[in-house]
């Protein structure tokens, strides 16, 4: 178990990197807490297994070092290191049985064979596998495989994190819930530092205390799921979390108050925008209330989602969408009003705050 | 569904037929026919039955021959085999290094098999050639005209030189289709380097690398050109293979009843190991 320090980590996989564009991470500078369970959310290609790999050892950084407990670990081997990572893809070694897959890491690294017995015959038991031990590790189910590859993760009870790079993405949808409930059992357990790269809002949302939202190389937020949804700091964590993503609308602003196209709307602060930028505004399609006040939109369509309507329409000739429950009567003329307290405002796609 | 039957399909089958039949059954049979039969010349042929057989099977020179043969087919197996596994895991996995290895890795396999035979002539002669020269200078006793020991050692090297590259080429396929997370997942759990070879890439060559012993044993065991070129399967008969002995006896001596019995039986030898290789193939698939 340890706290993971990432000092100002950059990383290009090209040689001689010139401009921020050449990096696969532009710089990420953050302490993750022991036993934390963090998630990594973001789009393909945004750094998340690079980071991943980072922290484990496979790759080592351009810039920058990573420290376990305050201790330097940058020029560390993987095994040095010890970590665990589960990757996205299982790896099973299927000239061995289930038994010895579990047994492999913990004989690699000469644990009495009396205990090695005992913890893979728990694993056995946690992973549901103990009827498959002597059975060579041949012919299994895309879970079965991944619920080994796990099981090697989690055997070293001395890890100091364990890293996952997508590991339910072959799974079935089913199994994926049962596999995401047993490790977070596993994780309140054991109690190991545990990050979670995922490009999945609802697994990262139900599994992690803290979501790390990567964009375009960065951190772009560190949050719990409900500091994401409500105060996203960048228009990507927005767009990228909820379903359908936030609003994002372009704006003028004077004082406290929000002009969109004709429209005007009033926040019960004044955003602090000293600097020139891009301003927007942007709110959630669930704090947008539709009835016969506020602001007159035109409908295009209507998406009926069971208990909830979601309602695509034009506000001030941008298009927006609105979250409305299933019994709420559209009116022929409709028009929306915001929840003045779950308005962000950014500038060049930054959240600001109010003044003082 | 109702099957339709409609034996006009089988016309279909008939030129592949007939290919087959010019090109194998009626030269095979040509030979069925040699071997139980005798000849004193003028194309006069008479009915010898199961004699050559007989004498065949009863000939000294016939087991030698095949002794020699799985000998040879032993040794450059128990040789190339692990060689080429070697050289597949250390040749580079990207980069310029790639296309340069593996070009280097062909030629040996593109050249003419007589004129393979010709290079180890030349090469180790102790007049004139590279190896045999500089061996004698360094004041080596070294002569594959004279001794069997020497013929038997540069037969054998010369044949490690041309096919080698053959199982290299095998593997390093094999071993490039493995993905990179076994490699990294065996970083995490800690795996020294011959557990990696053991438990990843032996596994992953394992088909790669039976086809490889089937294709070398099959060849070897045909093996003609480059030993004839090079030492004409002397000194003696010591590296006369099957496949030389059957030319000296069909050609050399023109007894074509006693070549073609063995003929047949070197065929059957053969028909029955690689029934013996697929089987073996097939039983480690069915068990994946």
């Amino acid at each position: 178990m340890a706290r993971i320090t990432l000092d100002h980590i950059r990383h290009a996989y090209g040689a001689s990197p010139q401009s921020d564009q050449d990096y696969a991470l532009r710089e990420i500078d953050h302490e993750w807490h022991d036993g934390g369970a963090y998630a990594l959310l973001g789009p393909s290609g945004c750094g998340k297994t690079t980071l991943l790999n980072i922290i484990s050892g496979l790759l080592q950084p351009s810039h920058g070092r990573i420290l376990f407990d305050g201790k330097d670990v940058t020029n560390l081997s993987t095994q040095a290191r010890n970590i665990a990572q589960v990757f996205q893809f299982p790896v099973i070694y299927d000239t061995m049985t289930v038994y010895d897959n579990l047994a492999f890491p913990l004989r690699n690294r000469g644990v009495p064979e009396p205990e090695v017995d005992r913890r893979v015959r728990e694993m056995l038991e946690i992973i549901d596998l103990s009827d498959w031990a002597k059975r060579k590790a041949q012919r299994l189910t895309a879970d079965q495989k991944q619920k080994i590859s796990l099981g090697r993760g989690l055997v070293r009870n001395d890890v100091n994190a364990i890293l996952f790079d997508e590991p339910l993405t072959v799974i079935d949808p089913h199994m994926k819930w049962v596999l995401r409930s047993q490790l977070k059992r596993l994780h309140k357990q054991f109690g190991f530092t545990m990050v979670y790269v995922t490009h999945d809002q609802t697994e990262a949302l139900t599994f992690a205390d803290k979501v790390v939202v990567m964009y375009d190389g960065q951190i772009v937020q560190i949050g719990t799921p409900a500091e994401l949804f409500e105060r996203p700091r960048h228009t990507f964590v927005g767009y990228f979390i909820g379903s359908p993503g936030m609003n994002v609308l372009p704006a003028k602003i004077d004082g406290s108050t929000v002009t969109i196209g004709d429209e005007k709307v009033s926040l019960d602060y004044a955003p602090n925008i000293s600097g020139v930028g891009k301003i927007e505004l942007g709110i959630r399609p669930e704090f947008v209330r539709i009835g016969s006040e506020g602001v007159p939109v035109s409908i295009t369509r209507i998406e009926d989602i069971g208990r909830l309507k979601i309602v695509r329409a034009s506000f001030a000739g941008q298009p927006i969408s609105i979250v409305a429950e299933e019994d709420v009567e559209i009116p022929s003329e409709p028009r929306v009003t915001f929840d003045p307290a779950a308005i962000n405002i950014y500038a060049d796609s930054w959240r600001v705050g109010g003044e003082g | 569904m109702e099957k339709t039957w409609n034996n006009k399909a089988w016309f279909l089958v008939l030129p592949v037929l007939l290919l087959v039949a010019f090109s194998a059954v009626i030269p095979l049979m040509t030979v069925v026919n040699y071997s139980v039969q005798d000849t004193f010349g003028n194309n006069e042929f008479f009915w010898a039955g199961t004699d050559w057989f007989d004498d065949m099977l009863h000939s000294d020179r016939f087991w030698e021959a095949l002794q020699r043969n799985l000998l040879f087919s032993f040794i450059i197996l128990a040789l190339e085999i692990p060689l080429g596994i070697f050289i597949a895991l250390n040749m580079p996995k990207k980069g310029i290094g790639v296309p340069v290895c593996l070009v280097l890795m062909a030629l040996p396999l593109l050249i003419p098999w007589n004129v393979v035979g010709t290079i180890w002539q030349v090469f180790g002669r102790v007049d004139i050639g590279l190896l045999g020269h500089t061996l004698w200078a360094l004041g080596i006793d070294y002569n594959y005209v004279r001794d069997p020991i020497d013929a038997w050692i540069t037969v054998i090297i010369m044949d490690v030189w041309h096919w080698t590259s053959l199982v290299v080429l095998l593997c390093y396929a094999g071993l490039v289709s493995i993905p990179d997370a076994y490699y990294q997942a065996a970083k995490i759990d800690g795996a020294s380097r011959w557990s990696v070879f053991r438990y990843i890439q032996l596994p992953k060559m394992k088909r790669v690398l039976l086809i490889a012993v089937l294709l070398r044993f099959m060849d070897s065991f045909m093996i003609y050109t480059e030993p004839f070129v090079v030492t004409g399967g002397g000194p003696g008969n010591s590296t006369t293979f099957l496949s030389i002995d059957l030319v000296k006896m069909a050609v050399g001596q023109f007894d074509l009843g006693p070549a073609a019995a063995m003929s047949i039986i070197y065929f059957l030898i053969i028909l029955l190991l690689s029934w013996v290789f697929y089987t073996v193939m097939t039983s480690s698939d069915a068990n994946q």
